[in-house]
């Protein structure tokens, strides 16, 4: 009903941390800021389209209180479950996904000096 | 649909990222990451429902599945409408420069 909230959330946090990060780094093409920003792009551009589609079923619309769920305490009570369940789970799934992602990166930018070297 | 479609997208626009475009200016880095960022949460949603439906889930009605592919190709058109708008505010090439 509202999972989309809770990958969100997620972005808002990881967004402000790269953010912070990037202040103490600054502007490196490698390190963990740029794959920071990839986690920010797929928790954004996921939790965007699916609220998208949210709006498409009915179930967020642009008054108060933005989520249908939220007009009766039965639905409401199902719409939290939903979110700890389905919502933490797509979370989960997304930042695991980084996680490969930013390990596979920074074995390719290791091995990549190393291969200079040898060359 | 929606998920099958969203993979789709994802698919080629990575394939299109790696072969073609990959230069940081063009974004569509970006453009991948969102569709692959929606496909795993809608991954999520399906294996939730299925859970939920069990051999059902193959078997929606026409109405639903024509309903969700609609869903699906209108989610894709927003990712292309979304990427756009930042390649154009970010105007790689010049082009809206120039107009004004």
């Amino acid at each position: 009903m509202a999972c989309f909230i809770v990958p969100a959330g997620e972005a808002v946090v990881t967004t402000i941390a790269t953010k912070v990060l990037e202040k103490k780094t600054g502007e490196k093409p490698t390190g963990i800021v740029p794959k920071m920003k990839w986690l920010n792009t797929m928790l954004w551009g996921g939790s965007t389209l699916l609220a998208f589609e949210h709006v498409w079923h009915g179930e967020v619309v642009p008054w108060f209180p933005f989520l249908t769920a939220m007009n009766d305490a039965a639905d409401t009570a199902e719409m939290l479950a939903e979110m700890s369940t389905v919502g933490v789970t797509m979370a989960i799934l997304v930042t695991l996904a980084w996680g490969v992602m930013a390990a596979a990166a920074t074995a390719a930018e290791k091995r990549a000096p190393a291969e200079t070297e040898a060359t | 649909m929606t998920l099958l479609i969203t993979v789709i997208a994802a698919l080629i626009v990575t394939c299109l990222w790696y072969f073609k475009f990959n230069d940081k200016k063009y974004k569509l880095g970006t453009l991948c990451l969102m569709y692959w960022g929606a496909s795993l949460m809608w991954l999520v949603d399906a294996i939730y429902e299925f859970a939920e439906l069990k051999d059902e889930y193959f078997r929606p009605e026409a109405a639903d599945m024509i309903n969700d592919a609609f869903l699906g190709l209108c989610v894709a058109v927003l990712g292309v409408v979304i990427w756009l708008v930042m390649v154009l505010v970010s105007d790689p090439k010049g082009v809206v420069r120039r107009i004004r």
